[in-house]
């Protein structure tokens, strides 16, 4: 390899002392004289600059802060999906803005070109009549989606948003490995590569000419805005779902631009247009961002198996009743074979060659093509025509270089006779290296880079930088890419200082606000049942903490209590032998499974509390009692009610969460008074009555030492200034209930409210005396019932 | 022929259904020289909110159909008087299978009648060993498409039992075929899928039979309900011919066209997507007869 400049600063050559570019490869950081480029000068020269521990404070800083906004993305590995913390690689990808300049011509020159092709495969399909595509490509396409035939865009676009995969190629140019153009993922894990950088070079940053991204963002989120009808609400990004691998963008990507968060289920077609299921009602929504893949988006007239999407979809694109960004149907143009004849038809549609080459691509449909791909087996790919992945990628690469990955029966000779049109030939590539922080220094590594573009009023705008793809060793055949790479930060730097801008501000406030009656009926539905799953934890908790503590304290003195207690803890389904106990289990796992599908509506502080209290359901280790254990459950709930207390916005959101929760407290004292402050109760029951509501020292202070059925009854029930007491649950319900849409009508309670009336009032005339068993569970009974109310009225 | 239509299709919920919405494919297609619908009508009970129809790719005509609010059953029926002409006895040359691939590549085409669209897999049939080597089996050294296609028709026929109770409509068509028996459905999957595998793109039929045989001639089987069958493409020339193997039959005036698609997915008369809390039980009748000269039974 070249020699490195020999008047370098000895802390640069230091720290670039591990740093050895790959023969014939080029490499982002060292040009081939060996010299570092200048977009890279400052950059090294600060690191240089760090001890390795300032490296590692770093960093640390940049993981924190993924950590702490709960940056995730889902990943399946044989079967099974776990959630994994973003992988990001510390050190960014530096480019110049020149250079940026040429990418971003080059893809929006694609981008309208997949434009009119789109326009052509589902119009007048006169690229298959003169012979320019192949109709087997189309017909057996597995996203050229036939009811989308002859359906026009309402807007007159297919495509709105869109990623491409570049790598650089040995003679230093780039070339597009891959089109995303069904659901492009990644501009919101870019974001957050960003914040992350941000944080570990703050003071780089500051003066250095790096491209904002939020420009970007904000001219996208303008132009959703435009798309929509006059009557329509905010546009939304349509999601799978929390299942999906990458949720936590769809989630993130919402909340930063102000978007609503929507699933198949939150929508039912109406008169052509969809509308989402609110608290309030139907809602009109006609943007739809789609995340979900278009087979999924319509059971009626596309997969009929699809549990996520929402019949009528399709019928209302067909009237012109929603803009899909992108359309249904945009995958058709991501196949690998697409990319062996669009050369041509750029020629042919826009009188130009492309600006920026493709991977070289040779369909083996064709009989002079197949010849070739024969000839130059050795430095080929060979790989599925149709399929949409990356070129190199793993799963369906049939063979490199002539050798086959696979153990296929058939040689590659005989699947290219027989298998032909299925198959597509591309050149081995080699990718460029950009450096990594590996073991302590700085390596060379290979690199992809993802590049985003959305349209606007006036065209196409790249998103400028935010994402690469780097290796996790130095093999640059791009294999490395998968199982186990990393994402750097991508940033362009310009010869003039920037000016920044922040989102906030930004647009018309008012319009992205969203109207607060305008809750999804699914997302309250959520939020109810985590503030009811929360509560029930925290309730069961108490009591079998409380269980255990009297277990140690009175074995033998007191078993009549031990067993009433043990009956009513069997009754709410806890069995204390359990480890951890069933419902307990049971309840924390339901509270997470609703808070996963809040993402966009849950402070990252909120999310990281569930996500640490399911950690907490685990058997406990030996030597751990079991009311140390539900201590520390009971921390953690605790603590995730007083961020919803003292932190929530009150929207409308945190009025079904705190509904949820006061409507279970009720119900819960309900039971523990029915079942242990009664005159048939073992002695102590009362006052283990007491300690689950933790009611002790008030009952001391209002009572003295007196204590009876009465005075404990008064305390948990009718005091109102007691917060654990049904009374106070009742009014706290009430708030909440007066709150949401259409509680009154025309100075007319709504059926709900004069349902909870009716209790709360029932409750309220009640004296120690007269409220006995019967006449609590009678309550619970009517609780019951109006939560049925209640979901009929907002949550369906 | 003259022919006189009635068809009822009716679903029956154990419990309320919540809204619904429906595509359905029922009426019969207009086909120039062949068939051609003289007067129709559709009705759909309960009244439905909304209803736009629109075509399908494969140039059915289709109805977009939304029940609003909490409903018990779901019928449809349909009405039509058509003309049905006999189709001529073929005159062309029938061309080898071998050539069919070129003639298929030079077909620059993807219109609802493309053969592009019915050569490979598609979500019900899917070619494989079995059914190829059942073909393969059945075929001379050099066959015609033409004659490839009435003896596969007419080995599956021989080779198959009609049998309601063999299968369901969603058996796949390997077990119909594995079991040597089914209805209309799995004979004409089975058939496609033989067609496909030796290179003949094939697709599905769905339509109606004449309920009363001419004086002389056999009841066909499958004229209860709706029925269906296959359709092969022959090349150019010919273009597609239509074969029922339950009845081991050239498609002549005794077959009403309903919709062509790839496989009954494409095709299915009524496909719903509603939320039942119970099962539900569906029935057919189907009436297809002689219509009067004079016009006097109309329907």
């Amino acid at each position: 390899m070249p020699q490195m400049m020999p008047n370098l600063p000895p802390a640069i050559e230091a720290a670039l002392a591990s740093y050895r570019p790959l023969p014939g490869i080029p490499d982002e950081l060292i040009d081939p004289n060996g010299q570092i480029r200048p977009v890279w000068r400052a950059f090294i020269d600060l690191f240089s600059r760090l001890s390795p521990d300032e490296i590692a404070a770093r960093f640390a800083l940049g993981d924190q802060h993924l950590a702490d906004s709960g940056v995730y993305f889902r990943h399946v590995d044989g079967g099974t999906s776990r959630e994994r913390p973003w992988p990001l690689s510390h050190v960014p990808v530096l480019i110049s803005e020149r250079e940026w300049a040429e990418i971003e011509a080059g893809l929006v020159q694609r981008a309208d070109l997949l434009e009119l092709v789109m326009r052509d495969i589902y119009g007048p399909n006169r690229l298959v009549a003169e012979g320019s595509l192949p109709p087997m490509l189309l017909a057996q396409n597995p996203e050229w989606i036939r009811p989308m035939i002859g359906v026009q865009p309402r807007t007159g676009h297919f495509l709105h948003f869109l990623s491409f995969e570049l790598g650089r190629s040995p003679n230093g140019k780039w070339w597009v490995l891959n089109d995303r153009t069904q659901a492009p993922s990644g501009a919101g894990f870019a974001l957050e590569n960003r914040v992350a950088t941000t944080r570990m070079f703050s003071d780089y940053f500051q003066s250095s000419n790096v491209k904002r991204l939020e420009g970007f963002f904000r001219s996208f989120r303008d132009h959703l805005l435009s798309l929509r009808g006059a009557d329509a609400t905010v546009p939304a990004i349509l999601s799978p779902g929390s299942h999906a691998d990458t949720y936590f963008e769809h989630a993130y990507t919402a909340r930063y631009l102000g978007l609503a968060l929507l699933e198949g289920e939150d929508l039912v077609v109406e008169k052509g247009r969809p509308m989402v299921r609110t608290i309030s009602g139907l809602r009109p929504v006609d943007v739809l961002w789609r995340r979900i893949d278009s087979a999924f988006a319509d059971p009626l007239e596309l997969d009929e198996a699809s549990q996520i999407g929402t019949p009528g979809l399709v019928g209302a694109m067909r009237q012109q009743g929603v803009t899909m960004v992108n359309a249904i149907g945009s995958g058709a143009v991501e196949i690998r074979a697409l990319m062996a004849f669009l050369p041509r038809i750029c020629r042919l549609m826009t009188g130009e060659p492309l600006r920026l080459s493709n991977i070289a691509t040779w369909w083996c449909g064709q009989s002079k093509e197949r010849a070739h791909v024969r000839d130059h087996l050795d430095a080929m790919m060979i790989s599925p025509a149709l399929s949409t992945r990356l070129p190199f990628d793993r799963e369906d690469t049939s063979a490199i270089g002539g050798k086959l990955r696979t153990q296929a029966v058939q040689t590659l000779q005989g699947l290219l006779d027989t298998e032909a049109g299925y198959l597509v030939g591309q050149e081995a590539i080699t990718l460029s290296t950009s450096p990594a922080y590996v073991d302590g220094a700085l390596r060379p590594r290979p690199m992809t880079l993802r590049v985003f573009l959305a349209r606007h009023a006036d065209g196409w705008t790249a998103m400028p930088g935010g994402y690469a793809r780097i290796g996790r060793s130095n093999d640059v055949t791009g294999l490395s890419m998968h199982a186990g790479g990393s994402c750097a930060d991508v940033w362009v730097v310009s010869e003039q200082p920037i000016v920044p801008e922040r989102m906030t501000g930004l647009g018309d406030a008012r319009e992205i606000a969203g109207d607060e009656t305008e809750l999804p009926s699914r997302a309250a539905e959520n939020l109810y049942w985590l503030g009811r799953y929360i509560q029930r934890a925290e309730f069961l908790t108490r009591l079998t903490r409380v269980f255990d503590i009297r277990t140690t304290e009175l074995r033998s003195s007191n078993p009549p209590l031990l067993e009433h207690l043990t009956g009513y803890l069997r009754f709410l389904g806890v069995e204390p032998d359990e480890n951890p106990p069933t419902a307990i289990a049971q309840s924390v796992r339901s509270a997470a499974r609703c808070s996963r599908h809040l993402r966009d509506r849950l402070a990252p502080d909120a999310l990281v509390a569930i996500a640490a209290l399911s950690e907490m359901i685990a058997p406990r280790p030996a030597g751990v009692s079991l009311a140390l254990h539900m201590g520390d459950i009971l921390r953690q709930t605790i603590g995730f009610s007083g961020l919803v207390r003292e932190y929530m916005y009150r929207s409308s959101g945190w009025r079904f969460l705190s509904a949820g929760k006061a409507l279970e407290g009720a119900l819960s004292t309900c039971s523990l008074v029915a079942s242990l402050v009664e005159p048939s109760a073992p002695p102590g029951a009362m006052e283990a009555a007491l300690d689950c509501a933790d009611s002790k020292l008030a009952h001391h202070h209002r009572f003295g030492f007196d204590m009876s059925c009465d005075t404990v009854t008064a305390l948990l029930c009718l005091d109102r200034r007691n917060p654990r007491s049904l009374l106070h649950q009742l009014d706290q319900l009430k708030l909440h209930l007066e709150a949401m849409p259409n509680a009154a009508h025309d100075g007319m309670a709504s059926p709900l409210m004069r349902a909870f009336m009716k209790i709360h009032t029932a409750v309220a005339v009640q004296t120690p005396q007269t409220l006995d068993a019967a006449t609590l569970l009678s309550i619970s009974r009517e609780l019951a019932s109006l939560s049925d109310q209640l979901t009929a009225t907002y949550l369906s | 022929m003259l022919y006189d239509l009635r068809l009822k299709i009716a679903y029956k919920y154990a419990a309320m259904a919540g809204s619904s919405r429906h595509v359905i494919r029922v009426t019969p297609r207009d086909l120039p020289g062949r068939q051609r619908t003289i007067v129709s009508s559709l009705e759909i009970s309960p009244r439905p909110a909304e209803r736009s129809a629109f075509r399908d790719s494969f140039g059915n005509e289709a109805q977009d159909v939304f029940l609003r609010g909490e409903h018990s059953r779901f019928e449809i029926s349909v009405r039509a008087r058509i003309e049905r002409q006999a189709s001529a006895p073929l005159a062309l040359p029938d061309p080898r299978i071998e050539t069919l691939e070129d003639a298929i590549r030079l077909h620059r085409d993807l219109g609802p009648d493309s053969p592009h669209h019915f050569r490979a897999r598609s979500r019900l049939v899917r070619p494989g060993q079995e059914t190829t080597g059942f073909a393969l089996g059945v075929l001379p050294e050099s066959a015609g498409v033409v004659e490839a296609v009435r003896r596969i028709g007419e080995a599956l026929h021989t080779e198959m039992t009609y049998d309601v109770n063999a299968t369901d409509v969603d058996t796949p068509h390997e077990a119909a075929f594995a079991a040597r028996g089914g209805v209309c459905q799995d004979f004409s999957h089975i058939m496609i899928a033989c067609l496909r595998g030796v290179g003949i793109p094939a697709g599905y039929v769905s339509g109606v039979l004449r309920t009363i045989p001419p004086p002389g001639k056999e009841r066909l089987a499958g004229a209860d309900a709706m029925h269906a069958w296959v359709r092969a493409w022959c090349g150019a020339n010919i273009g597609w011919i239509e074969f029922d193997p339950t009845n081991a039959i050239e498609v002549g005036d005794q077959h009403i066209v309903v919709a062509y698609g790839r496989d009954y997915s494409d095709v299915s008369p009524a496909k719903g997507v509603l939320r039942l809390a119970g099962g539900q039980q569906s029935s057919q009748s189907v009436d297809l007869v002689e219509a009067d000269s004079a016009g006097s039974s109309a329907p």
